[in-house]
C-alpha cells in the first residue's frame, strides 16, 4: 500500500496549462520532432553508406578503368571492360554450374516446406528437431568447407557411412564435375534448409489456430489443411525465398571456393570473378564483371516479381 | 547514357580520384645501410609469410640476436597467412610495415614508388645471388634471405625398395621408375597435392632445368612455353603422363598438404615435385612421425644437357624496405643483418644468398652427381607477369594445372596437345597485345 502512494507521489506534477492548449506546438519542439527519426537512423545509415553503397559506386567507377588493383596509376578505358565481357562467352559459360544450385534450391524449399510443417504440428520432441535442422546455417561457411572435404574424402566419412550399410563405393566424390558440383550443391542444401526452414516455421506459425481446429472439424486432413491453409498463407514468404535461392544459385562462393577452389568443372561465376581480380590483377575488367552479376540478379528478381506479385494475404 | 547517369558517373569519377591518391609520393627514396649500429634506433615492424615461426618464436630468437648488435632497434612480426591478397589491399595505403616482402603483383616498374632502394646493382652483385631478380634502373629494391632450387623430394627407401638407386635422367626413365614404384611397393607413387593447389604451381619452376638455359625466362616471353621440346611443356607433359598412367594419388581433389608430409616421410607416398625450402618441413615430419628424416632425399628434374643435370636456383620473397617507412636506416639493418649474419638460410637447409657461402649439406648429392647450378636472367621477369595476366593463362596460379591433372584422369575432355595448343595461342596473342613480339 505504502508502494503504491509513494509511486503516487512520484508522479511529475500537472502540466502546464499552456501545452494543454490546442495549437501547433512552439517552432523548437517541431523541429526536434521533425529531426528524431533521423537522429536514430544516423549509425544505420551511415554504416550503409559506408559499407554497401560507397564500394558500389567505387565498383562502377573501377569496372571503367583498367585498374590492376595496386598499382597508383589508373586509366580510364571507358566501357572496354565491358565490351570485352560480353565478347567473351566463355565467362558465361560458368552460370551452367549454377544450375546445380538451383535444382539443389528447389529440393531445399520443399524439404524446409516439409518439415516446417510437420513441426508446426504436435510432434514430440519438437523443439530439438527444430534446433537440429537450423544448426547447420550457424556454423561458418569456412568451417563447413573444410568438414565436407573430411566428408567426401576417399575412404572418407560419407564412404564409411556407407559401408556400415554395406555399400562399398570407389567414388571419387569431387573427382569428375558432375560427381563434385552435385556433392557440392548437397553441402549448399544442407547449410541453407535451416535458414528457409526458420521462415517457414515463421509463416506457418502467423496462420490463426482457428483455421485448423475450423478445417479440421469440416473433415480436412493434413494434406488439404496444407494445400488450402498453409500454403497461401506462407506465400509472400515463400516467393521470397525463391528469389533469395534463385539469386543465391547465381552468386554461389563460399562452398566451392574453399572445397575445390573452382576446378574440376565447379567454377561459379564469382570464382572466376575474384580470380580476374586477385589472380590476374585484372580489377577493372573484374569489377565490370560484379556489375554485370548485380544487374542479372537484379533481372531476375524483377521477372519474378513480375509472376508473382506481391499480394496481400487474406485468409479469412 | 541518359540524364540520369551522369550525375552518378560524376560522383563516381571524383571518389575514384579521392580513393586512388595515395601512393608514389617519395618515389626514390634510398634505405641506406647506417654506419653507426648503436646510433640507429626505432621500432620496425617486418611483414612475413613464416607464421609458424611467428608463432613457435623462432623470429623472436632473431630479433634478440639482431639487438645485441643493434641495442636501439626493436622489431615487430606480424605473419600473413594469405600474403599475396592481404599486402596487395594494405599496399594501397602508406601503412605496409616498415620491412616486407616483395608480393608478386607489384609491377617490377613500381618497385621504386613502393620500395626505398638499397644500392645499385653493381655494387650489390659483388656480394649477393639474385639481385636481378629486383633491379630496376641499375638499383636493387629487395633482397631475398634464400634461395631455392625445385626439385623432387622422395623417400629414399621406397625408391630403394623399388630398385632404383640412381636419378631417372629422362622423363620416360622417371616414369618407368614410377611404374616400378608402383609395382613392387604401397606406395603413390607420385602425389599432386591438388587440393591444396600452390603445390601445383612448383612445376612452372622446371623453367631452366630442362634445357640448362640461363635465358629460359626471355624465352618465356618471346616464344610460346608450350612448344614442342620448350621447359614449360616438358614438364607439363611429364605430369600429364604421371597422371593419366595411374601413377599419382587416386582421388587428388581430397588432398591435404599438411598429412602429406609424414605420409611421405612413412614411405606413404613415394615423390612430390617441390623444392629445396620443403626439405626442412619434411624432415621434422620425419621426426614428429618418429621415422628416420634422413630417408628424405631430393632429386633434380629428369633432364640432362651434355650428360649433365640442372638445377636452377632462384630467390624465394625478397625483403624490401617501405618507401614511407620512418625508420628506413633500422629497415635497411635489419634486412642486411637477416641475410648476412641471422643464419636463417642455414637453418632452413637453403642455399645461402651470399655469394661465397657453401652449399647445404642436403645438396651434397648434387655436388657429388656433378648438378650444374645456374642462375636465370630475370630482366623480362616483369613483362613476364604482364603476359601471363594479359592471357589469364596464370603460369603461377594453380588453375591451369589442375585442368591438366583433370585432363589426364579423364575427369576433362580433350587431348593434351589440343590443351597445350590452346595454352600457347592464348600466350602468343597476349604477346601481341602487350607488344613483345
Amino acid at each position: 500500500m505504502t508502494g503504491r502512494r509513494a509511486a503516487r507521489r512520484k508522479e511529475p506534477p500537472p502540466l502546464p496549462a499552456t501545452d494543454a492548449k490546442p495549437g501547433p506546438p512552439p517552432r523548437r519542439a517541431r523541429l526536434w520532432r521533425g529531426v528524431t527519426p533521423w537522429l536514430f537512423l544516423i549509425a544505420p545509415l551511415a554504416l550503409l553508406l559506408t559499407f554497401t553503397y560507397a564500394p558500389i559506386v567505387n565498383m562502377i567507377a573501377y569496372s571503367f578503368t583498367d585498374w590492376d588493383g595496386v598499382s597508383p596509376e589508373l586509366h580510364y578505358t571507358g566501357a572496354g571492360n565491358y565490351t570485352e565481357l560480353l565478347t567473351r562467352p566463355e565467362l558465361f559459360e560458368v552460370f551452367f554450374v549454377s544450375g546445380y544450385y538451383l535444382a539443389a534450391s528447389a529440393l531445399q524449399i520443399v524439404a524446409a516446406l516439409y518439415f516446417a510443417t510437420i513441426l508446426s504440428f504436435n510432434v514430440r520432441f519438437q523443439n530439438f528437431f527444430k534446433g537440429v535442422l537450423f544448426f547447420p546455417y550457424l556454423i561458418n561457411g569456412v568451417a563447413i568447407g573444410f568438414v565436407f572435404l573430411y566428408f567426401f574424402q576417399d575412404g572418407g566419412t560419407l564412404d564409411s557411412v556407407l559401408s556400415l550399410f554395406g555399400v562399398h563405393t570407389d567414388h571419387a566424390w569431387l573427382g569428375t564435375p558432375t560427381s563434385a558440383n552435385t556433392s557440392l550443391a548437397g553441402v549448399s542444401v544442407w547449410r541453407y534448409t535451416g535458414l528457409n526452414f526458420v521462415l517457414f516455421l515463421g509463416a506457418i506459425q502467423s496462420v490463426p489456430g482457428e483455421l485448423y481446429e475450423a478445417a479440421e472439424l469440416d473433415g480436412a486432413n493434413r494434406w488439404h489443411q496444407f494445400r488450402y491453409i498453409i500454403a497461401p498463407g506462407i506465400k509472400p514468404v515463400l516467393s521470397l525465398t525463391v528469389i533469395l535461392s534463385i539469386s543465391g544459385s547465381l552468386s554461389v562462393f563460399e562452398i566451392p571456393y574453399i572445397m575445390t577452389g573452382g576446378a574440376t568443372g565447379t567454377e561459379t561465376f564469382v570464382i572466376q570473378t575474384v580470380k580476374l581480380a586477385f589472380q590476374f590483377n585484372k580489377t577493372g575488367l573484374a569489377s565490370a564483371a560484379a556489375v554485370v552479376l548485380l544487374l542479372i540478379v537484379l533481372a531476375a528478381t524483377w521477372v519474378q516479381r513480375r509472376f508473382v506479385p506481391d499480394d496481400r494475404v487474406d485468409l479469412v | 547514357m541518359n540524364r540520369r547517369t551522369i550525375p552518378v558517373l560524376l560522383t563516381a569519377g571524383l571518389l575514384l580520384s579521392a580513393c586512388t591518391g595515395v601512393g608514389g609520393t617519395s618515389k626514390g627514396a634510398d634505405a641506406k645501410a647506417p654506419d653507426d649500429p648503436s646510433k640507429v634506433s626505432g621500432t620496425i615492424k617486418v611483414l612475413t609469410v613464416r607464421t609458424d615461426l611467428v608463432q613457435d618464436g623462432t623470429l623472436k630468437k632473431y630479433a634478440a640476436d639482431f639487438r645485441k648488435i643493434y641495442p636501439k632497434v626493436k622489431v615487430e612480426f606480424e605473419g600473413l597467412t594469405n600474403y599475396e591478397a592481404e599486402v596487395k589491399i594494405r599496399m594501397n595505403t602508406k601503412n605496409y610495415g616498415d620491412v616486407l616482402l616483395i608480393p608478386a603483383v607489384i609491377k617490377k616498374g613500381d618497385y621504386p614508388k613502393f620500395f626505398a632502394s638499397l644500392g645499385t646493382q653493381a655494387e650489390r652483385a659483388k656480394k649477393y645471388r639474385f639481385t636481378g631478380t629486383t633491379t630496376v634502373d641499375g638499383k636493387v629494391y629487395g633482397q631475398s634471405p634464400v634461395g631455392v632450387a625445385p626439385g623432387f623430394l622422395y623417400n629414399k627407401k621406397v625408391w630403394q625398395e623399388a630398385g632404383i638407386t640412381d636419378w631417372p635422367t629422362t622423363p620416360a626413365e622417371f616414369l618407368t621408375a614410377l611404374k616400378a614404384i608402383k609395382s613392387k611397393t604401397d606406395a603413390d607413387p607420385y602425389y599432386t597435392n591438388f587440393a591444396a593447389q600452390w603445390p601445383l604451381t612448383s612445376w612452372t619452376y622446371v623453367n631452366g632445368s630442362v634445357s640448362c638455359d640461363t635465358g629460359a625466362t626471355t624465352k618465356l616471353v618471346e616464344s610460346d612455353p608450350w612448344a614442342k621440346g620448350a621447359d614449360l611443356r616438358v614438364g607439363d607433359t611429364l605430369l600429364y603422363d604421371i597422371v593419366h598412367e595411374g601413377l599419382a594419388e587416386k582421388d587428388p581433389t581430397t588432398t591435404n598438404w599438411e598429412a602429406s608430409k609424414p605420409r611421405l616421410a612413412k614411405g606413404q607416398i613415394a615423390t612430390q615435385w617441390l623444392g629445396t625450402w620443403a626439405i626442412v618441413q619434411f624432415q621434422d615430419a620425419a621426426k614428429k612421425a618418429g621415422v628416420d628424416p634422413a630417408d628424405i632425399g631430393f632429386m633434380p628434374f629428369p633432364t640432362q644437357v651434355d650428360g649433365k643435370f640442372c638445377a636452377v636456383i632462384g630467390p624465394d620473397y625478397n625483403q624490401a624496405v617501405n618507401v614511407h617507412s620512418e625508420h628506413k636506416a633500422a629497415a635497411r639493418a635489419w634486412i642486411d643483418w637477416f641475410t648476412d649474419k641471422s643464419g636463417y638460410a642455414k637453418d632452413n637447409l637453403s642455399i645461402s644468398p651470399l655469394k661465397d657461402a657453401s652449399l647445404p649439406e642436403v645438396l651434397q648429392p648434387y655436388e657429388e652427381a656433378g648438378v650444374k647450378f645456374i642462375e636465370v636472367d630475370d630482366t623480362e621477369g616483369a613483362r613476364l607477369k604482364l603476359i601471363d595476366s594479359e592471357s589469364e593463362v596464370g603460369i603461377y596460379a594453380p588453375d591451369y594445372r589442375q585442368d591438366l591433372v583433370d585432363l589426364a584422369r579423364g575427369a576433362r575432355k580433350g587431348s593434351l596437345d589440343d590443351f597445350l595448343g590452346d595454352l600457347g595461342k592464348r600466350w602468343t596473342d597476349a604477346q601481341q597485345s602487350v607488344g613483345t613480339r
